[in-house]
């Protein structure tokens, strides 16, 4: 039997439309982005409730990242392998009320910045003034990043520095200087690190401290006894470096803890952040690894206990950059960010926002990946990124940045490491079977995505429209209310390139309300805290957070956008020590300071 | 290895009645191939996990075996046996590489219509799933890539695959064209490192991923979209290699996805086209 001609012509109808089937799609969703122009100021703000200014160099910092130089056995990869180092976080060192930046550099003797925000519009770079600019000596390894926290509630942030080296941990003297403490704390003399977190795990009141290792911490980089340091896969890897967790036993004293509370990964962590995901009370830790799959552990106060695959996030591997939790559909819930990469025609990784299924909770947790139907999934090779209200309309946006490392335009590196990429770990895993990059661009120059939540279940990239338009090969991503107006300004690092800061103009007729919050019983700094605010018949989930996204630390004051004509109707602060505390009679357009009832 | 076939292949399989009973515990030479891919898609998942997702991977094998019988009764009246649909399904299961769903379904039913649409003379000519994989890369880079990196590090689980696939092929009786594929592959690969001068290791990297592994078992050697004389076979899959010499030579990510994309069917066309003519000469002289 043969079928008929028309039969055959329909056929052939059928196939050629499926083949148009892809340009269709792309044409479809070209027609509904709409941010991909650039718009002016005023024109950013009608449209979309806010717009950038970049003003670091306006604003007294000319910060530009140095790049570290490795052993010369990796000289034909060193772009790709010294690819990371510039890191950002914020912090109040001297509780003068104004956000102060803090800036890790990774050149071989080059200096942190402390930039001290002189709350006129300026920052000065007090870091060698209080002893926590020179961390960068030879021998000692690079700065990767910092995170701030009150390890011994003194009032005051204290500085850990994670680097591919010594880590230093520093104690904040009154906002006057810093007295390094590492020895007395019992931290590991050499850690190739590049994420670290404070948090209390056990609730204890001290703040305790995560540290994730990438290369193996027995691998000096700048001294190779061997070039078989690369990952054993590109997404498989497990000889990666180990994980460290330092239990606060108070009077600056730690306890390495990690192998006694289950956490035993060899995998590559490039980012960790923790939240209360099942209302426990205890901070549940998730780590994005590059070269596999993430981690979640959940944690009962006393131990931890990997759940990544039951709760679907550590199923398929992909190359983990970033962590961040946001309660993006505004139901009291935290979903998770985790970025990864995706290069057109070569690898297609896609971002992850895993958002907690309906119906599950508690241990049952369990999560699904709505990166592609929220619209937040493609972002090139992406790097740090963080959540917060941009443009104060009461719904989460979401700042991305990416890029590897932007050499030759015209040239690219990409079909040579996905040769190599692809390989056997006898392959893979040697430095020197790597092809020389020869100046040539791996994912470079890319431009950033600003998601835009339109509150309905879609984001919608604007980063052009709004004035993020640069192409730098980003690293990490912050938040922060620099000018105290009521609104997130982005400050975003760039390997080898320029720090960013894109100060924020957010239309006036959407409100804000801010909250300070200070542990008493809890650890001062109020990590795990969270604030839950109900308003318009809306609520929205926020947690203080000790490190989040990539090599990266936000403001610890939490920023509530509220939209029009706001009626807040309740304000329910969690305490890590259990206690829950209503909050009267908040002030909108205020910084709301909260201190813990004893 | 049988991806295009909609009849039983002719391995070597007892036909006597005497052994009626055997054939009845034997095997069913069709469902080898199914069985043998099927064994990899596991191994690959309980050692690393390696499918995006179940789901992705059903409907790749879902849509296949719908589109396989739909047109199958059309084309042919009848059900057709799946084991060929399967195999298609399965491979864009394994291969593609999407955080979406839609290119699963779409490569799968693009692989299966080729078979239905791009015939000559009565044959299709393109490898089904080496045909929608190549098109779409091709129509859809932005939202689809290949399963390019290596599924582990465990040296057994790669060995089992190789030599169980080597032992299946061999019954098979085709053999013959990986191994003059998995030769050439290697000889390029030393003259494309003594060209370019990047490490011999990097050059033979790629073979060592699990993307060969489906490459050299099941589409290079389809007996339906193979040419059918033996030489021939072991000509066209040097063909095979050293067009995706050159394409390497033009760091095209991957070559050999569309190296058979092209030499496959100018392979079968030129046989057709040479059985014609002899055909023709055979009549004139008669």
């Amino acid at each position: 039997m043969t079928p008929s001609r028309s039969v055959r012509i329909v056929l052939v109808v059928l196939f050629l439309a499926l083949l148009a089937t892809p340009i269709a799609i792309k044409r479809l969703s070209a027609w509904s982005e709409t941010g991909k122009s650039t718009l002016d100021a005023s024109q950013a703000l009608a449209r979309y409730g806010f717009y950038f200014q970049e003003v670091a160099r306006a604003s007294g910092i000319n910060f530009v990242h140095q790049a570290p130089t490795l052993d010369h056995q990796l000289d034909h990869i060193m772009p790709q392998v010294a690819s990371m180092g510039a890191g950002a976080s914020i912090v109040d060192f001297d509780r003068d009320g104004w956000q102060d930046i803090y800036l890790t550099n990774s050149g071989e003797g080059s200096k942190n910045c402390l930039y001290r925000n002189q709350g006129d519009g300026t920052f000065k770079d007090v870091a060698g003034d209080v002893g926590i600019a020179d961390l960068n000596q030879s021998g000692t390894g690079v700065s990767m990043g910092a995170v701030w926290g009150d390890y011994d509630n003194d009032g005051y942030d204290d500085l850990f520095l994670y680097k591919w080296g010594r880590p230093e941990l520093f104690h904040n003297d009154a906002g006057r200087h810093f007295t390094r403490v590492t020895e007395q704390a019992g931290l590991p003399q050499w850690a190739n690190a590049n994420t670290a977190i404070w948090f209390d795990y056990d609730g204890d009141g001290l703040l305790d401290l995560f540290i994730g290792g990438y290369y193996a911490e027995d691998i000096d980089l700048w001294h190779l006894k061997t070039t078989r340091i690369m990952p054993e896969s590109f997404e498989y890897a497990k000889n990666g470096g180990r994980k460290y967790l330092y239990h606060n036993l108070g009077a600056g004293k730690f306890e390495e803890v990690s192998a006694k509370v289950g956490i035993n990964s060899r995998r590559w962590a490039l980012a960790a952040s923790a939240a209360d995901l099942r209302g426990s009370g205890h901070q549940d830790l998730f780590i994005a690894n590059d070269y596999g799959v993430s981690e979640l552990y959940f944690n009962n106060g006393k131990e931890f206990r990997e759940v990544g695959e039951e709760t679907g996030v550590g199923f398929a591997p992909k190359s983990g950059m970033t962590a961040a939790f946001g309660d993006v559909l505004n139901q009291g819930k935290y979903a998770v960010y985790v970025s990864n990469i995706s290069e057109d025609g070569v690898l297609i990784q896609g971002n992850n926002l895993w958002v907690p299924q309906e119906g599950t909770s508690g241990d049952g947790l369990r999560y699904e990946n709505l990166a592609r139907a929220l619209g937040v999934e493609m972002g090139g090779w992406s790097w740090g990124m963080q959540f917060g209200d941009l443009n104060n309309d009461g719904t989460l946006d979401l700042y991305l940045t990416n890029g590897y490392v932007s050499g030759d335009r015209n040239k690219s590196y990409w079909y040579d490491f996905s040769k190599v990429a692809g390989g056997n770990s006898a392959i893979i895993g040697d430095a020197k079977n790597w092809p020389a990059m020869e100046g040539r661009s791996l994912s470079g120059y890319q431009q950033k995505r600003v998601w835009l939540n339109d509150g309905a279940g879609r984001f919608n990239d604007v980063a052009q429209a709004v004035g993020a338009t640069d192409t730098y090969d980003g690293r990490s991503v912050v938040f922060a209310d620099l000018w105290n107006r009521g609104v997130l300004d982005v400050i975003v690092t760039n390997q080898r390139g320029p720090l960013l800061i894109y100060k924020n103009t957010v239309a006036p007729e959407n409100k804000w309300i801010d909250f300070e919050l200070e542990g008493s019983v809890s650890n001062r700094s109020a990590f795990g805290a969270e604030v839950k605010l109900f308003w318009n018949g809306r609520q929205q989930v926020q947690t203080v957070s000790g490190g989040s996204g990539f090599c990266a630390e936000n403001q610890r004051r939490l920023h509530f956008g509220l939209g029009r004509t706001p009626q807040i109707e309740r304000v329910v602060v969690r305490w890590p020590s259990g206690k829950t505390q209503t909050v009267d009679n908040p002030l909108v357009g205020q910084v709301n300071k909260i201190k813990e009832p004893a | 290895m049988s991806e295009s076939t909609s009849r039983p292949v002719a391995y070597a399989i007892s036909s006597t009645g005497a052994v009626t009973a055997r054939r009845k515990i034997r095997f069913d030479n069709r469902y080898v191939a199914p069985l043998f891919i099927t064994t990899i898609l596991l191994i690959g998942h309980l050692s690393y996990g390696i499918l995006e997702s179940y789901k992705k991977t059903a409907l790749a094998i879902a849509i296949s075996i719908i589109t396989e019988l739909i047109l199958g009764r059309v084309f042919f009246g009848k059900w057709l046996n799946l084991a060929s649909a399967y195999i298609t399904g399965i491979s864009v299961g394994i291969l593609v590489r999407s955080p979406a769903y839609w290119p699963y379904a779409l490569c799968s039913a693009i692989s299966i219509m080729s078979k239905y649409v791009l015939r000559v003379k009565g044959r299709h000519i393109w490898n089904p799933s080496n045909f929608g994989i190549a098109v779409l890369l091709f129509l859809a880079p932005e939202t689809m890539a290949v399963l390019s990196i290596q599924w582990g590090n465990n040296y057994w689980s790669l060995l089992v695959i190789w030599i169980l696939g080597s032992i299946i092929i061999w019954r098979a009786r085709r053999f013959h064209i990986s191994a003059t594929y998995v030769a050439a592959f290697f000889l390029f690969a030393f003259l494309r490192s003594w060209i370019i001068g990047h490490p011999w290791q990097a050059e033979v990297a790629p073979i060592t991923g699990p993307m060969y592994q489906l490459f050299v078992f099941f589409m290079i050697t389809d007996p339906k979209t193979t040419v059918r004389s033996k030489m021939g076979q072991c000509v066209v899959a040097f063909f095979v290699a050293l067009a995706e010499f050159f394409l390497r030579l033009d760091q095209v990510v991957y070559a050999p996805i569309f190296a058979l994309f092209f030499v496959g069917p100018a392979a079968n066309l030129l046989e057709m086209w040479w059985e014609s003519r002899r055909q023709k000469g055979a009549v004139a002289t008669a």
